[in-house]
């Protein structure tokens, strides 16, 4: 009989930790990533020829990144490494993988999906214009091509990333004008409780802000984002707000990091039929899971940001408790003790995770009250007043949107590039306001293959 | 329990029962439409768009001329633009043998006041540069074109119900029964509909209802295979299709004004009417990339950036059931639309509605007749070679 074949998608510190301990288990696993070098986000690696050392690109988290790449690199003969390729879809208990060009069918056993999160972002008005950057792109323009996205930058959203990616900025040179956050101080000290729930991580959030104040950058808290300005040509010239203290306030700059914590990476997931809950402590959707990261779809397993936003640290823990699990389904003998102890990580670190939304809260007025004119959709130029004219029913003389794929269907907001995973959480929030529901109701984007764009000229194996 | 009546319910609220339903307040009659889900949500809100005459059973021509003159003054009629463009339609062949059916479908759909033009390879090279260099020739239906899916349905019931009908969403109906003159239609809010005819235009769920009238026909749902690609500058204006006997090679396509490519066909995907899901299956999507590089060789710098599928009814003879009930007086219907019913969605509400009306109409639809599946031969050996001919790029 044939060994079982594991898959693992996305070679970040889930990824990676999940793969680890199904070597640990003398199984060879297929891992899938995206990228052209393992790491994932957080522990991106630089270019062959940069020489920047651990210290510099990842600064307190360089003993981590260096213990994640000193694994991967243990790992590489043990494993089945596709680098540079996009699963695209899953279907029929495959995974198709497309790579230079060619698609494959993976067909799987047990597959741990561990693709990671990217920016929620908020649109505000002008947020279309050249030089506006989510912070993760920020952050990846600066860690892997030691580049900043402008001269003079600005940071606004809200959540701990804003923080580390000002700090990393200020820290490598580049002026930093501002850092706008739309949470009010206040909003941190009624966490604490749930914060000191991992006191090491409460400490360096404490230690960003006061490098960014010794360094004299402006933070300014409890903001209401009210426009980018700018032109076609120059891109971003400015960024104006309303303070805390009604202040309206306009900072001069070429750039702007814009982002409000993360949102999971999950298509994948739904195109493996995963079943769905509304998390309402962050206000978005995220697919189910069991306390050992099984998902509803049997085989099926989600660890990491892609399935709860929990961090580098909670990716590695989840990454390792899915492989046991999914090693266990398969009746093959794991420790229980050290999945107990993995369980009883990540129920810590969900106790963190309940604090930073509640020190961070995602500010979701501020996306229900765009103005109308405002570009949601950037791949679509859809604006919030496109969004909101479709709603009402249809017997009672509105255009019929009562959620938020029927609001796609009539006025393409989502349906680009991105397949509305950067609008998509402010979409909602817009329409669920004006349909006078809790955005629970209005549901969420369907994720549709392919994940990402697919060129046409992809060929797919003999079958 | 609340109680409704009108003149007549439908049951359904796709293209044909939003159309039907906006017709037939035109002529004054009471109309509720009710569906369970969202109007146009399935097989009329996913398809491929195409308002496509050439290439129809040659019986279905004159149904589908009526609908052509709708669309013609559809954003007027219905006063919202459903993006209908009549930029012509190309339909190619590989072969000399397939253009020898172009040739003789050409000549006889010149009968049913469909003129097409048949275009060699060099005419259809200097007409089309875009093509790829299989196709040995075309032809083309210059008043044919394309229009927008997701919009159309959704249009006409709300001009139905601005025209006076009562349009009900998630309404799920549990019991239609014929109780002395009047239809009984029990909703899931229990809410009670009467009337004197019911339209059954429920789609790929229209056999659920026939059956519980004792008129079980064999349909099948299946999804259609839908993707659309990046968009790049409009240039790209007839609808391409091709015609073929190799399920995979029948493929289609349209740029829409906004610049997307939307592309479909070959083989069908599964679709569960009952979990309301339909999938793409990627060994289609793959096909299909091939497929649309051999019809233009151009598109293979895009990129696709969806897919998406729907519940679409299919019956054997690739013909839809559309008319009276052969056994219950007051009881019409007009669903299994085969996956070509959208350019027919218009001219089915209007031939509905005159049908209800005026107990008759103009144009012909005996061949769709729901009796032709009583008392059929459940081997259907013979069917597949007639349903050959009808198929359609």
């Amino acid at each position: 009989m044939a060994e079982d074949r594991i898959i693992i998608i996305g070679a970040g510190p889930a990824g990676i930790r999940a793969a680890e301990t199904v070597v640990a288990a003398g199984l060879r696993p297929i891992l899938i990533d995206e990228e052209r070098r393992d790491g994932g986000q957080i522990y991106r690696r630089q270019p062959d020829c940069f020489k920047r050392t651990s210290q510099d690109l990842y600064g307190s988290e360089a003993a981590k990144a260096d213990a994640m790449h000193d694994c991967f690199e243990g790992l590489r003969s043990r494993i089945d490494y596709r680098p540079e390729s996009l699963a695209w879809n899953i279907s029929q208990g495959q995974v198709h993988v497309a790579r230079d060009g060619q698609s494959q069918a993976l067909a799987y056993d047990k597959l741990i999906i561990a693709t990671g999160a990217t920016d929620r972002v908020i649109p505000v008005k002008g947020w279309h214009r050249a030089g506006v950057f989510s912070l993760g792109g920020a952050q990846i323009a600066l860690k892997s091509q030691a580049c900043a996205i402008g001269a003079r930058t600005v940071f606004m959203g809200t959540g701990p990333l804003l923080y580390l990616v000002a700090a990393q900025y200020a820290k490598a040179g580049a002026t930093v004008t501002a850092v706008l956050d739309t949470s009010r101080y206040g909003q941190r000290l009624q966490a604490l409780p749930k914060l000191l729930s991992r006191p090491g991580m409460l400490i360096k959030g404490l230690q960003l802000t006061r490098d960014l104040k010794r360094r004299g950058v402006e933070i300014h808290y409890g903001v209401t984002p009210l426009e980018i300005a700018g032109d076609d040509v120059d891109g971003v010239q400015s960024v104006s707000v309303r303070l805390e203290t009604g202040e309206e306030r306009q900072f001069d700059c070429d750039a702007v990091g814009l982002g409000y914590h993360l949102r999971p990476e999950t298509q994948l997931a739904d195109l493996a039929r995963c079943a769905f809950h509304f998390d309402t402590v962050s206000r978005q959707w995220f697919p189910e899971i069991d306390a050992q990261c099984r998902s509803s779809v049997e085989g099926v397993y989600l660890a990491g940001d892609g399935s709860r936003t929990l961090g580098a640290d909670g990716a590695e823990a989840a990454g390792r408790l899915a492989a046991l699990a999914a090693l266990k389904d398969m009746g093959i003998i794991v420790s229980e003790p050290e999945m107990g102890r993995l369980t009883k990580i990540l129920k810590t670190m969900d106790a963190f995770r309940n604090g930073l939304a509640t020190a961070f809260p995602w500010p979701h007025a501020v996306a229900a009250n765009l103005s109308d004119d405002t570009i949601v959709c950037r791949c679509e130029a859809i604006t919030a007043g496109e969004i909101r004219a479709t709603c009402g029913e249809i017997g009672s003389g509105g255009i019929g949107a009562d959620e938020l794929n029927r609001a796609k269907a009539f006025s393409r907001v989502g349906m680009g590039r991105c397949q509305g995973r950067y609008c998509g959480p402010a979409a909602s929030e817009i329409l669920a306001q004006r349909l006078g529901v809790p955005v629970e109701q209005v549901g969420r984007l369907r994720g549709q293959a392919p994940v990402k764009p697919l060129s046409i000229a992809t060929v797919g194996d003999a079958p | 329990m609340t109680q409704m009546s009108a003149d007549v319910i439908i049951v359904g609220g796709g293209f044909m029962g939003s159309a039907a339903a906006f017709f037939l307040r035109r002529r004054g009659r009471s109309v509720i439409l009710v569906e369970r889900g969202l109007v146009g949500q399935q097989a009329s809100g996913v398809n491929f768009g195409n308002v496509r005459r050439q290439g129809r059973f040659l019986p279905q021509l004159p149904l589908a001329n009526r609908s052509r003159k709708i669309w013609e003054k559809l954003n007027y009629l219905i006063g919202e633009d459903v993006e209908f463009l009549p930029t012509g339609h190309l339909r190619l062949c590989y072969s000399d043998e397939d253009f020898a059916v172009l040739e003789r479908y050409a000549a006889e759909a010149r009968h049913h006041d469909l003129d097409l033009e048949l275009l060699g390879k060099n005419a259809l090279r200097d007409r089309f540069p875009f093509v790829g260099p299989e196709a040995v020739a075309a032809s083309f239906s210059p008043k044919d074109g394309h229009a927008n899916p997701r919009l159309a349905a959704p249009a006409f019931a709300r001009a139905a119900g601005r025209a006076g009908a009562t349009i009900l969403e998630n309404t799920e109906i549990t019991a239609i029964e014929k109780i002395g003159e009047d239809f009984e239609v029990t909703s899931g809010n229990s809410s009670v509909l009467k009337a004197p005819s019911v339209l059954v235009t429920a789609g790929a769920w229209g056999g659920q209802l026939s059956k519980q009238f004792g008129e079980e026909v064999p349909l099948v749902a299946r999804g259609p295979q839908m993707a659309v690609t990046e968009p790049v500058p409009y240039a790209l204006k007839p609808v391409v299709g091709v015609y073929s006997k190799v399920t995979e090679e029948v493929v289609y396509l349209r740029q829409v004004e906004r610049g997307n490519i939307v592309y479909g066909g070959g083989t069908r995907g599964p679709a569960y009417p009952d979990l309301r899901r339909s999938y793409v299956l990627p060994q289609h999507s793959l096909n299909q990339f091939q497929q649309v590089q051999r019809l233009v060789p151009a598109l293979k710098g895009l990129r696709t950036i969806r897919t998406w599928s729907g519940i679409e009814g299919y019956m054997p003879d690739d013909i839809p059931v559309m008319g009276e009930s052969a056994k219950e007086s007051g009881l019409f219907y007009a669903f299994g639309f085969c996956g070509h019913g959208f350019q027919l969605g218009p001219g089915v509400g209007d031939v509905m509605a005159e049908l209800i009306d005026r107990g008759r109409t103009v144009t012909p639809i005996d061949p769709f007749t729901i009796g032709r599946f009583a008392n059929r031969d459940d081997s259907d050996a013979n069917a597949s070679s007639e349903t050959e001919t009808r198929r359609i790029a």
